[in-house]
This record gives C-alpha cells, structure tokens and sequence, in this order.
C-alpha cells in the first residue's frame, strides 16, 4: 500500500488507523510531514486507537501547531495595528483567515507567511506604514522589486525586522498578467467580519481564493494541503447553507474561476470523498493528470515524478503570463543566474 | 529507498534510507549495541542521497534531507556517509523535536542529577562530557543535545554516538577499548572526526531522566578560571543554544526560566582537559 493513498484515506475517514501496521506507519507520517499536514493528521485522529509512540508525537504535533497559530495570528494583530489607525482596511487570507474564522481546516495547518489583501489604490499607503512600523525588504534585487511591481498581484516580500516574520500585501489573488482577472473590488467590498474583528474573504470568494491559488497559479505544491482546505470549508459551509455550491458557481463565474472551481470540487470528491451536487458532479479525463501529481510522493515522501512536476511548474507560468514576457523573464533570470 | 536501517536515541526513533549500503553499514556497527525495537514507527526520517541518479557511482556524493531539508547543506564524499548521517540525524532532530526544549549542550549525569554543558564548538563541551563519561560515577547523557523536559524541568538523555574532533580522538583514544571507537574520517570539513559509542550502562540508561543540578559555559584555552554567571545571562545564552526555544513559546520560556533560576551556573576557562575535569568534579562538589 502506499503511503500518500493510506494517508488520503485516514483523512477522508476510509481508513480505520488501528488497521495500520508499523510499516504503513513510518510512510504516512513521512508523508505527512512532507504535506505540511502531520499536525491537521494529528488533530483529526485525536482520541483514535494509536500505537503509543505514534500518539505521543501526534500530542506534540497538535500542542506545537497550537503555539504555532497563536505566534501567527499576533502578526495579524501587528498588521491590523499598523494600517487600522491609519484608515487602511485589509482582509486576511488563507491561514491566518481560517483560523481567525475558527474553520476546521485551521486545525494542525501551518501557517507561513502573514497573507493580506487590501485594495489597489490602498498598496502604496500600506507599504509605507508596514515600513514604518518595521517590517522591511527581503528582496534586494531590483530586477525582482521591478518585477513585483510591475506584474504580479503582491509587493515584494516584507519581513519583520525584530521578529523575522514575513507579510505579502496583495492587492488581488492572481498576478497582473495572469490570463483571468479576478475581480479584486468585489472581493473587498463582499468581505465578512470574523468574532474578533478581522475581515476575512465571504464564504464563496474564499473556496474561489483557494481553488485558484491551487489550480491557477500554482505547480500543486502542497496540493493535498490546499485540497484538503477547499474540502472541509465546502462541506462546512453547505453544512450551514444549502444553496453555497449555487453561489459558488455565480461566484466563481464573476471572478473568471469557474474551471479551476469546478476542477478543485472534483478532485476532492475523487481524493477526500466530497459529496457534489448536480451540475457538478461530472468527469474530466484532464483530472488525471491532476490526481496524479496529487499522488506523486513515495514512501520516503520524495517527489516520485520529476517529470510530471516539471509539466505543472511549467504550467504554472504558462498561466501567470503570455509567452514573450515568459521567454524574457526566464531570460533574463537565467542571465543573473538566480 | 535502497538501504535503510532503524536507530532509536534517546526519546528518538529514526528511520535512515540510503542510496549507498556503506553508510547504513557504518551506522549499523556504530550502533550494534544500542537497543532495537523493529515495531516501533520513526519519528524521524533521514535520507542519503545521491542528487543524480549517475552520481551514485560517479564521484559519488552524499546530500543529506529527510523530513526537513536544508536547501544550501552541502554534500560530502560518500567515504564521510558516517559523518553525513550525523549530521542529518542532528537537523531532523533540532527542526522537528517539540516534546521537549532541545539545548545544543553535553550533558552527564550522577546519582539521578545532571552536569549540563553549553558552548560553541571548539569550548570543548563534547570533549569534558566524553572524558568524564569514561571514568569513575558520571553517565553520559550525550555530547550534542540535552532535552528539557517542559513539564517537569528534568533533562533526558539523547545518548548518540560521541562526536571527538581533531586532538580529542587521540586523548579519548588512549582510555578505551578501540572496539567502542568508529573508522577515522579524516580531513573532513570539521577536521578529523571520530566516533566513540558511549558505555554500555549509558545506553542502558538512556530512558532515565536526571535534575540539572548545575550549568557550565566551558572555553577551551587560557588560564584555569571559574565566573559565577546570572541567571539574565544563562537565560539569553540557552536561547541561543536551543534549536526550539522560538517554536514551543510559553512552554520553552517557562521551562528555561525554571532551568536558570534552579541551576547555579558558572563560566569557566580550562587550559587542558585535565585542569578542566578538576574544575568541573570542584564545582559539583559545591553545587
């Protein structure tokens, strides 16, 4: 059996964890690890029948990822600190999102870096008071900062100067010169308020923002992570809201995003087990390629295809930009040798 | 992966794969005397692998990885794969161990109370514990790491194999039986390395926690000296030795608060291991 299907399996509930063997062990935990998803692996089994050892790393995992959202969620409360005084309203994305929205993906998910939106005409302003309140640059090199400005959809990275965390500021959810534009004033205007005060994206941009940030432009790295968000925040929230997968389509349409929505919902029906509704619930054979690089980790959670990752890292930029721009970016990173 | 063998130190299950069977074999003698459990799942992955499939055989070269990755680690010549699988031994442990507050510290042991030493490489931290592991009453608890306990403050030990760079070798060679001394890597990129398996009672003993009883911040050369150290200054320096002081939060801070303010600590300056061990069994004497 293999590891990455035992570990799909534990978390969409097909597989009873007391079945597993020592060896089955070993692999899904490397597995995991390699996800970013042993301490979300951790949570769901709580309370199951473990091996002893692997219940005790399973506690520190889920005692670790508790310290590790507290300590990410004060960088929300230093951001909102530096641009609330000033007039400067942003949502928060991903993680930092969900965990401020209580959501069950937010259990065990590593959050990196601090992701906020705020709008267009807000970004020099933001820019400034994160500046000022310490955040720095990260990236020197004025080919990237030129590049950042110009095209993609985020300043250069910041970091934190006393506290080494870094922010993406972003003014829409896919670059510039991505072939779909979202629309990035809707997404702001349509934001929702969480218990304490945080703006966080309405429940259908947010399925849109991850579907997109995982089929549209990404090269499925962490896949499984970024699906297992869009499963358990589709479930929650037709759990709360029968009529969400119809809003979800208008709004996947406004946004241009209705095919990496629809691919998004059939994979994790095809990997966690989702239930679709009509209209919905179709085949692509194009999906295969997708579960494939889903499933692409060996036992030692090395990446089994090289070739296959190659083709989405490709893909990812082919998206990102027309081809001319693509040729003299490559160029001209390749010249630098970076 | 090809090969691949199961070691346990201390709290720590490790499953090692390799590309080459001569690491796993190194480790596999280095390690023949500690206990196995075979059923046991890892907590820790570790991988030696050749970065093209051609450099297996072609001036073969050992990168090393596993659950957490180095991007710029540099590999080694496959004849250094012992020193290669410490060294990715150690990073597995000190980015993802949270059970316990890991200090970059040699610590041993007497009567159930622990000697915790911290210091840079080359003050000789290693060298003291491994000398003193030898003779008469002190366990080895290990030359590497010391895991605090957050619960209740007591270190454990993470016994691996003995770590003696350059002049150390010869001194440790000359007190013990050769059968416990690794192959000698030479020239390596930190000097010649060789590896001592710990006695056999400190292997045995490697599940039994101990109080810290005293700190020490050793500096190998100069005048034989000793300075009382505060508990500001023990704090701020264990900061900087643990590996995941940042990553526990309140817990770690808790717990190296408690380590400071129980643990008389002392600086001390040693001209050569033996003025260094008179110091140090001095110093206990009082603690």
């Amino acid at each position: 059996m293999s590891a990455v299907v035992a570990l799909v399996d534990l978390l969409a509930g097909r597989r009873d964890p007391a079945k597993l063997a020592r060896p089955d062990w070993d692999g899904i935990i490397g597995v995991a690890r390699s996800e970013a998803m042993l301490a979300t692996l951790a949570f769901l089994l709580e309370g199951a029948a473990l091996p002893p050892t692997v219940a005790a790393l399973f506690a520190d995992q889920r005692m670790a990822a508790k310290v590790a959202q507290t300590q990410a969620l004060w960088e929300a409360e230093m951001a909102r600190r530096a641009l609330a005084p000033a007039g400067v309203e942003f949502v928060l994305l991903k993680g930092a999102a969900y965990a401020v929205a209580g959501m069950a993906c937010a259990e065990g998910r590593q959050i990196g870096d601090l992701d906020i939106l705020v709008l267009a005409s807000d970004i020099r302003r933001a820019e400034n008071l994160l500046l000022k309140a310490g955040w720095e640059w990260v990236k020197s090199d004025p080919y990237d900062d030129h590049y950042y400005r110009a095209h993609m959809h985020e300043l250069p990275p910041l970091i934190h100067k006393a506290r080494d965390r870094m922010i993406d500021v972003h003014h829409t959810i896919l670059p510039r010169t991505h072939r779909i534009t979202p629309d990035a004033l809707a997404l702001m205007s349509d934001a929702v308020r969480s218990a304490d005060g945080y703006a966080v994206l309405c429940p259908a941009d947010m399925a849109v923002h991850c579907a997109a940030h995982m089929l549209a432009d990404g090269d499925l790295q962490g896949g499984l992570r970024n699906l297992w968000d869009f499963h358990t925040m589709t479930r929650d929230f037709v759990a709360t809201d029968p009529g969400f997968w119809g809003k979800l389509d208008g709004r996947a349409a406004l946004h241009g995003l209705r095919g990496a929505v629809h691919r998004a919902a059939r994979l994790s029906r095809d990997l966690y087990g989702a239930r679709l509704p009509q209209g919905w619930d179709r085949h692509d054979p194009v999906d295969l390629w997708f579960r494939r690089r889903l499933f692409a980790r060996d036992d030692w959670g090395r990446v089994t295809n090289p070739l296959l990752e190659q083709a989405f890292y490709i893909r990812s930029h082919w998206l990102r930009m027309p081809p001319a721009m693509l040729a003299r970016h490559l160029w001209t990173k390749w010249r630098k040798g970076s | 992966m090809r090969h691949e063998t199961r070691i346990a130190v201390g709290p720590v299950q490790f499953r090692i794969g390799s590309d080459w069977a001569e690491p796993i074999a190194a480790l596999e003698r280095l390690y023949a005397v500690y206990p196995k459990d075979g059923m046991r799942p890892a907590d820790a992955t570790v991988r030696l692998f050749a970065a093209r499939p051609w450099r297996r055989w072609l001036r073969p070269s050992v990168h090393i990885g596993g659950d957490f990755v180095v991007p710029d680690a540099l590999p080694l010549p496959l004849p250094m794969g012992l020193l290669a699988a410490e060294m990715a031994m150690n990073l597995q442990v000190a980015l993802g161990w949270r059970r316990h507050m890991l200090l970059h510290a040699s610590a041993v042991a007497r009567d159930g109370r622990a000697l915790i030493m911290s210091g840079e490489s080359g003050s000789g931290k290693s060298t003291l514990a491994a000398l003193l592991g030898e003779g008469g009453d002190w366990r080895l608890m290990g030359d590497e790491f010391t895991l605090i306990d957050p619960a209740d403050g007591d270190a454990l030990a993470f016994p691996r194999a003995v770590s003696l760079k350059n002049e150390a070798i010869a001194e440790v060679a000359a007190r013990v039986d050769a059968a416990r001394l690794g192959p000698l890597l030479a020239g390596t990129p930190k000097g010649d390395i060789r590896h001592l398996v710990p006695r056999a009672d400190a292997i045995a003993a490697m599940h039994e926690p101990a109080r810290p009883a005293l700190l020490l911040f050793p500096r190998f050369g100069g005048e034989s000296a000793v300075e009382p150290m505060g508990e500001g200054e023990a704090f701020v320096r264990l900061t900087e030795a643990s590996t995941n002081y940042v990553a526990l939060g309140e817990a770690g801070f808790a717990a190296l608060t408690r380590l400071v303010r129980e643990t008389p600590a002392f600086a001390i300056s040693y001209p050569d291991s033996e003025a260094g061990i008179g110091l140090v069994e001095h110093l206990w004497a009082e603690a």
